[in-house]
């Protein structure tokens, strides 16, 4: 079971670098603001992208099949997953038909979500990631801990560590754009030496039978068109009917995700390369699930661009790994309690239901309304932290009495501004770490209320 | 029952479930900037993702302009007709042998000025590889094919003969250690797209 409160209070214990987090992720948020207020259409394209993904989720098994009949028709051999399980078996059958060992990966957080590297590794598959960020992670033997930026939890220095010991560059140098190169290196070598690439899918057309990928760094392309073998992995979600409805996503996926005018390769895989094999593997997963409930179903209109993350205030202070999930921040929370509440009971409460994530959102997913919900699912489950659980009873039984409510925050308004330091920030006050108390206010609402009135 | 069967299946009975009411696919009308000087709005949108474009003089051949621009350089890959010595990327049977291409000089359907991005297509190019393996780029654009938008764009995508085609916009890039933008990861390191 996964503890956000414990293990967000790990990350938070080193302030200088939860800071430093905050401020790299608000940096990123920020440039994001300043694509989507360059284009006055910024809101109708998000109520477009909003209206595609209601349409397709709502007539999905037809897109699915219709996908299915397209991509046929173009060479590409389509599989179907219900769940991680098989879904990783698929990929292994595949490269042991075709005599692959050694396969070069580009960023996916489906495969991630399915365990996928450790399954091949121990069937003899050498696994590379190629993205620079999972590199970093997978050498580390990390998972990622953010869905677009996998390695913002690291420095520069400790990805220089990392690359001394496993790719010999030079001792202390920790120059970001010797050791991109250096990585550079590496990994064509990996490249040039595949058997099979694998890659993830930003959106399938219904309509053509191809699938787009979107990558800065080109390592999905150079991946899926040096060796003869391409396996691309997409959730059931990932599907859009017309081509000409990636107008509207590719317009808003970079912007919202790193706050780029689009992503630097935006390919489009129609057919195997030459004389080469390409395979689809479409996964359910626990996805089919969430469609039957209308109170999440939107968070399967989710197009992973992270902007929910970079904008989120527990997000940035707490780290990706706090979440215990494979999808950080507001829409792994969501997605999370959806898959397992038990699991991730403590997720919905990782917010402060500030609503910027579903303010932020491209496609316009009721994130912090969904999680509000959530809360309620874990309460009714009988899985509310206790000391919370307590909490809240208590809270609930001062409302109850409004006499005792009235003295209370009396009592409270005279004693609190007089209470020393040390003991007004004991650690009893949890909510006095890392910030100050707001001043006391004279009086109470209710208070100024009544004189107003007279 | 198959996967495919099972997940169709699932698929149905949760969206009969959920009672959804129907919302129409959108038609895509969205008043946007048509950029009444696109050729600026597309040198500036590539500058600010690393890239470089050009406008050749009437007077002025591809072939000067690669003299003059790539003084030093090592192999060229070109499928198109030029008069300087390269070779034919679709001359090579595997792919893994355009490893030492320096410079590929490749044909780019379009421009779109809104994002810098150029549409590339496999029409006659067979070895996608080309595009992401060769050190520096050289996209070769007319200068009357430029779109304002992506909505333009895809109007003028289809299909029906390729069976690749992308977006490229500047040269490779990451921001993977420390959020520092590095130019040249896996593709490109340069990116110059020459409007004749």
């Amino acid at each position: 079971m996964s503890d956000h409160p414990k293990l967000a209070e790990k990350f938070a214990s080193n302030t200088n670098r939860m800071k430093w987090h905050d401020k790299a992720l608000w940096f990123v948020r920020q440039k994001r603001d300043i694509q989507a207020q360059s284009l006055p259409e910024w809101e109708a394209l998000r109520d477009k992208a909003d209206a595609i993904k209601t349409h397709t989720l709502a007539n999905l098994d037809h897109y699915l099949s219709a996908f299915e009949t397209n991509a046929r028709k173009r060479d590409i051999e389509v599989h179907w997953a219900r769940d991680a399980q098989e879904h990783n078996k698929i990929v292994l059958d595949i490269l042991r038909r075709n005599g692959a060992t050694k396969l070069v990966k580009s960023k996916s957080m489906l495969t991630e979500e399915c365990h996928l590297n450790p399954f091949l590794e121990e069937n003899g598959i050498d696994v590379v990631d190629t993205d620079l960020g999972e590199r970093i992670v997978q050498l580390r033997h990390e998972p990622p801990s953010h869905i677009v930026l996998p390695a913002i939890h690291l420095k520069k220095e400790d990805v220089g560590t990392t690359f001394e010991k496993f790719l010999h560059t030079q001792k202390g140098n920790s120059d970001p754009t010797y050791l991109t190169h250096e990585a550079r290196k590496h990994l064509r070598e990996k490249f040039l030496g595949a058997d099979a690439a694998l890659t993830g899918v930003n959106f399938a057309i219904s309509e053509t039978g191809g699938i787009v990928v979107c990558t800065n760094e080109g390592n999905a392309d150079l991946g899926a068109s040096l060796p003869k073998l391409h396996i691309a992995s997409m959730g059931i979600e990932k599907i859009i009917p017309r081509l000409k409805d990636l107008s509207v996503f590719t317009r808003l996926l970079a912007r919202s995700a790193t706050g780029q005018p689009i992503t630097t390769y935006t390919s489009h895989y129609h057919s195997p390369q030459h004389e080469g094999e390409m395979h689809i593997i479409i996964v359910d997963n626990g996805r089919s699930q969430i469609l039957g409930n209308k109170k999440y179903v939107k968070s399967l209109q989710c197009i992973r661009c992270g902007a929910c993350l970079n904008t989120c205030p527990i997000y940035r202070r707490s780290g990706g790994y706090s979440y215990g999930y494979t999808i950080p921040g507001p829409i792994g929370s969501t997605l999370g309690a959806s898959k397992a509440i038990q699991k991730n009971a403590s997720l919905p409460f990782a917010c402060s239901l500030c609503a910027s994530c579903s303010n932020i959102c491209p496609v316009k997913v009721d994130l912090h309304e969904q999680l509000y919900l959530h809360r309620q699912d874990v309460v009714d489950a009988g899985l509310l932290d206790k000391t919370k659980h307590r909490a809240l009873k208590m809270a609930t039984w001062v409302m109850k009495h409004p006499m005792i409510m009235d003295s209370g925050g009396k009592i409270a308004r005279k004693l609190v501004p007089i209470l020393p330091r040390n003991l007004l920030y004991s650690k009893f006050n949890v909510w006095g770490k890392n910030r100050e108390l707001p001043p006391f206010p004279k009086q109470s609402f209710k208070e100024l209320y009544k004189e107003r009135k007279k | 029952m198959t996967s495919k069967a099972y997940i169709l299946d699932q698929i149905r009975t949760n969206i009969a479930k959920q009672n959804t009411t129907q919302v129409a696919l959108p038609d895509l009308e969205i008043a946007h900037d048509d950029y009444h000087d696109k050729d600026k709005q597309f040198a500036q949108a590539l500058q600010s993702v690393g890239g470089m474009a050009h406008w050749l003089d009437t007077q002025e051949n591809i072939e000067t302009f690669i003299q003059e621009h790539y003084q030093h350089h090592g192999t060229i890959a070109t499928s198109m007709d030029l008069q300087i010595e390269h070779i034919n990327p679709n001359d090579v049977q595997d792919p893994h042998e355009l490893k030492n291409v320096d410079l590929a000089v490749v044909k780019g359907e379009f421009a779109v000025a809104e994002n810098a991005a150029v549409w590339l297509q496999d029409h006659e190019n067979i070895n996608r590889s080309l595009y992401f393996i060769a050190q520096r780029l050289l996209i070769v654009v007319k200068k009357e094919h430029i779109v304002a938008s992506m909505h333009e764009a895809y109007e003028q995508i289809n299909f029906k003969e390729n069976t690749f085609g992308t977006f490229i916009s500047g040269p490779s890039k990451t921001a993977d250690i420390e959020q520092a933008l590095v130019i040249g990861a896996h593709g490109a390191m340069e990116c110059m797209v020459l409007f004749i």
